[in-house]
């Protein structure tokens, strides 16, 4: 149930994810250290177009490998078919994105945002 | 159920890796929409946001947290190591390479705790 | 005089396992001990097996589920205590006990486009085949599949996806796709990148490490997604 048009898209986005979650690996590696609070997170990251362009992107990419993965093993180990799997493949990908985007938002540019 | 025919032996080194793979991409699948439910309290409710962020402290989120990231590393060391099998004109010694991806994984992770305790 | 006795469990139907107490022998294979039950003890117990000597795959089962050749397989090597279970190969229909039908799996085979795609005729010159060439060799890797089915009842993904055309069916288009004399390439590519094509692999490995003559089907599924995935950026989307 995976032809070759998901699967490049599985793929690409696989490879395009790469240096976006080594990135996110260092961040996280930096940012624990003294521990986590909101004020150091979004000091570092609101009013950022930078972040905002790495995260949004990344978020983006997610979604979409995330949709595919899931899709395959609702498919192999779950049974599901046809249109209910095509459904729960755009369901999972498109909810990514929108809790993705907004969380991207409420870190960078949402107004009201900080301690 | 039909027990003879159903199992097959499947304690190989690139089966194991296929497992690892498949189960660490549903759990972060399943954790990501909790980070970003609670990111987004940056907007909606920063105290709330705060008050996770001090849960890190523990030591059991710690160590969550340090099960996280191996899991985030592994789910990609394993995914560029199934990339170069497929899309490389080289033939890799898979096994290898299946080890080395959790080794570093499990590297990175431990830096990880090391940084976070 | 044998003084060893072996408990043999034998699926006979989906719910149904009858436990034999088989004589041990020296040099004994699994498909020795499925002979003297059926021969001794219950003529009813349908398997298949030819050659017994490891050439022709027939004789194919699931032993302590594992998909193994029987003739092949000494029973000391599989032995649990003094006990051994088996069952008729993984991922096909049951016809009756140990006998599967093979029928998806040759089917699979014909839908990978597994078959010749010749373009000559008798008056043209035969195409000549570089022996030492890169794509002879990779064709070389695949062709001494002889369809025992193994490789396609090692897969998790074939139990997982009915539609998946399978190890051995794959290994064959790939084998296809790099011989010379084959004028099928955009056929072959075709055939493998639908629904149940070479995609689905997941690379679990298990019919490169089951598969009795040592082939390399994985290998050869990598092969076929290098290729699809080279022809869809020159396509483009």
């Amino acid at each position: 149930m995976l032809g070759l048009r998901l699967y490049m898209f599985q793929r690409i986005s696989a490879l395009l994810m790469a240096p976006f979650v080594i990135g996110h690996l260092a961040v996280m590696i930096y940012a624990i250290q003294g521990g986590l609070s909101a004020a150091e997170i979004l000091g570092r990251t609101q009013g950022s177009v930078l972040w905002f362009l790495f995260y949004g992107t990344f978020v983006v990419a997610v979604s979409i490998h995330g949709a595919i993965g899931l899709r395959s093993i609702a498919f192999e180990w779950g049974g599901l078919k046809g249109a209910a799997l095509d459904g729960f493949m755009w369901l999972v990908g498109l909810g990514l994105i929108a809790l993705g985007a907004r969380a991207v938002w409420a870190v960078t540019f949402a107004q009201g945002a900080g301690a | 159920m039909k027990a003879a025919k159903d199992i097959t032996s499947r304690a190989h080194p690139l089966w194991i890796a296929y497992i690892v793979h498949r189960l660490s991409g549903l759990a972060l699948a399943i954790f990501l929409p909790l980070h970003f439910w609670v990111l987004a309290m940056a907007m909606t409710d920063p105290a709330r946001l705060d008050g996770f962020l001090h849960l890190t402290e523990a030591s059991v989120v710690k160590l969550a947290e340090f099960g996280l990231v191996f899991l985030l590393a592994v789910h990609m060391f394993g995914g560029l190591r199934l990339m170069a099998m497929e899309w490389l004109p080289w033939s890799a010694p898979q096994k290898t390479l299946a080890a080395g991806a959790t080794a570093v994984s499990f590297c990175i992770a431990v830096l990880f705790f090391i940084r976070a305790i | 005089m044998t003084t060893e006795v072996l408990k043999v469990a034998i699926q006979r139907d989906a719910d149904c396992v009858d436990t034999f107490d088989v004589p041990a022998y020296e040099n004994q294979t699994v498909l020795d001990v499925v002979s003297w039950v059926q021969q001794n003890v219950d003529p009813t117990l349908s398997y298949r097996f030819a050659c017994r000597v490891g050439m022709c795959g027939s004789c194919a089962m699931m032993v302590n589920g594992v998909p193994r050749w029987t003739c092949r397989t000494h029973i000391s090597k599989v032995l649990d205590g003094n006990a051994v279970t088996i069952g008729p190969l993984r991922n096909l229909p049951v016809i009756k006990d140990l006998a599967v039908d093979m029928d998806p799996f040759f089917d699979k085979w014909v839908a990978a486009e597994g078959v010749h795609h010749g373009a000559l005729t008798r008056d043209d010159e035969i195409a000549p085949v570089d022996e030492a060439s890169a794509t002879r060799v990779e064709a070389n890797a695949g062709i001494e599949c002889i369809n025992c089915s193994v490789c396609y009842a090692a897969c998790d993904t074939v139990a997982g996806n009915p539609d998946y055309l399978g190890p051995a069916a794959l290994q064959r288009a790939w084998t296809l796709l790099n011989d010379a004399k084959d004028e099928g390439r955009v056929v072959i590519l075709d055939a493998v990148s639908g629904n149940g094509g070479c995609h689905n692999c997941h690379s679990m490995g298990s019919c490169t490490m089951y598969c009795p003559n040592e082939l390399d089907p994985m290998s050869a599924i990598a092969g076929l997604k290098r290729e699809t995935a080279k022809n869809f950026f020159k396509r483009g989307r």
